[in-house]
């Protein structure tokens, strides 16, 4: 081992996933957990009405409605939160 | 040819188009102010590893998983990304983020590269330029990547999406390279606006159909899906425009 390298360092293949999780988190949550979490549960909404209730048409109109919501509600808050 | 697969070709070659002209930006930068021939060592090594990535997933995706787990999966990746991309036009077209302007990057990428110190190793190679060179190209690249691979395989049609998304970068690499130093011409926030209602868009269709909803008109669903999350996200954008009270608030509270 080369007398500069530090022993502690993680190896390469732990600082590769490392990098890979953090790509994945970025790319998925990043400064907007509130679309991960908003949309996995407009995914169950809509589960529930396709699956349990049988509801295709109300799905229809719900998931994008919920996906509009999530975006206002996302978009308004910034504005907020800036003043 | 299926409205499907015009809205698909249409979404992957605006979002390869903005994404490449990021990573031109980069490469041009580190070109002009390191050398040229680190700078596109840098850009075939990290293309190399984009293409190694894409040739182990691509088929895999679209033959071996079953098309409606690959539906919802991608379906809510797309719906996240497409979300990202339009709460940042939304706050562009309001004012509470600033524009995405290619020539300022460039000018801070020349800058912070030029001022860096010596950095060539002994086979010649200015390690530096090679360096943002390859993470401009892999990063900017994966993007594309995931946008092909979640496109292209949800819609099956991996070869329509690649070839839409090579025609991208092949007019970028071409025109870029042309008005290197000039890249703002290009109306990106605009067009990210358009990929950002596309992939949600997209994002819904997939999304529901893998969750088992059955969407009126089937493929046609998704014009009309792209028309009234146009029309809606132009309704958040009036509703999230300051207004002249609250400018005038924020003024009394500046002073």
């Amino acid at each position: 081992m080369p007398l500069d390298q530090d022993p502690t360092a993680p190896s390469l293949p732990v600082r590769m996933a490392k990098a890979f999780a953090m790509f994945w988190w970025d790319f998925l949550v990043g400064d907007t957990p509130e679309f991960f979490v908003g949309v996995l549960v407009i995914v169950g909404i809509v589960l529930l009405l396709v699956r349990a209730a049988s509801l295709n048409s109300a799905a229809v109109v719900v998931f994008p409605g919920l996906v509009v919501v999530l975006l206002a509600g996302s978009a308004l808050q910034a504005r907020r939160s800036r003043r | 040819m299926h409205t499907s697969t015009v809205a698909l070709m249409v979404a992957v070659f605006l979002a390869s188009l903005v994404e490449s002209v990021e990573a031109l930006t980069i490469i041009v930068a580190a070109g002009i102010s390191r050398g040229w021939r680190s700078a596109l060592e840098g850009t075939a090594a990290g293309i190399g590893v984009l293409v190694v990535i894409i040739g182990a997933l691509g088929p895999t995706l679209v033959y071996l998983v079953p098309i409606a787990v690959l539906r919802a999966v991608v379906g809510v990746m797309l719906l996240i990304f497409g979300l990202q991309w339009l709460r940042k036009a939304v706050l562009r077209a309001v004012g509470l983020k600033a524009k995405h302007d290619e020539d300022l990057i460039f000018d801070k990428q020349v800058k912070a590269l030029s001022t860096a110190g010596a950095t060539v190793n002994t086979k010649g190679r200015d390690t530096q330029a090679f360096v943002v060179a390859f993470k401009g190209t892999f990063l900017e690249g994966l993007e594309v990547a995931i946008i092909v691979l979640g496109l292209g395989g949800g819609a099956h049609d991996l070869a329509v999406a690649s070839a839409a998304a090579g025609a991208a970068i092949l007019l970028v690499t071409v025109v870029g390279f042309i008005v290197a130093r000039h890249l703002s011409w290009v109306p990106e926030n605009a067009m990210k606006t358009v990929v950002g209602l596309m992939l949600v868009s997209f994002g819904t269709f997939w999304g529901g159909e893998g969750l088992g909803i059955k969407w009126p008109g089937s493929d046609l669903a998704i014009p009309v899906l792209v028309g009234v999350y146009a029309v809606l996200t132009w309704l958040i954008v009036q509703l999230a425009r300051p207004t002249n009270r609250s400018l005038a608030e924020e003024a009394r509270s500046a002073a």
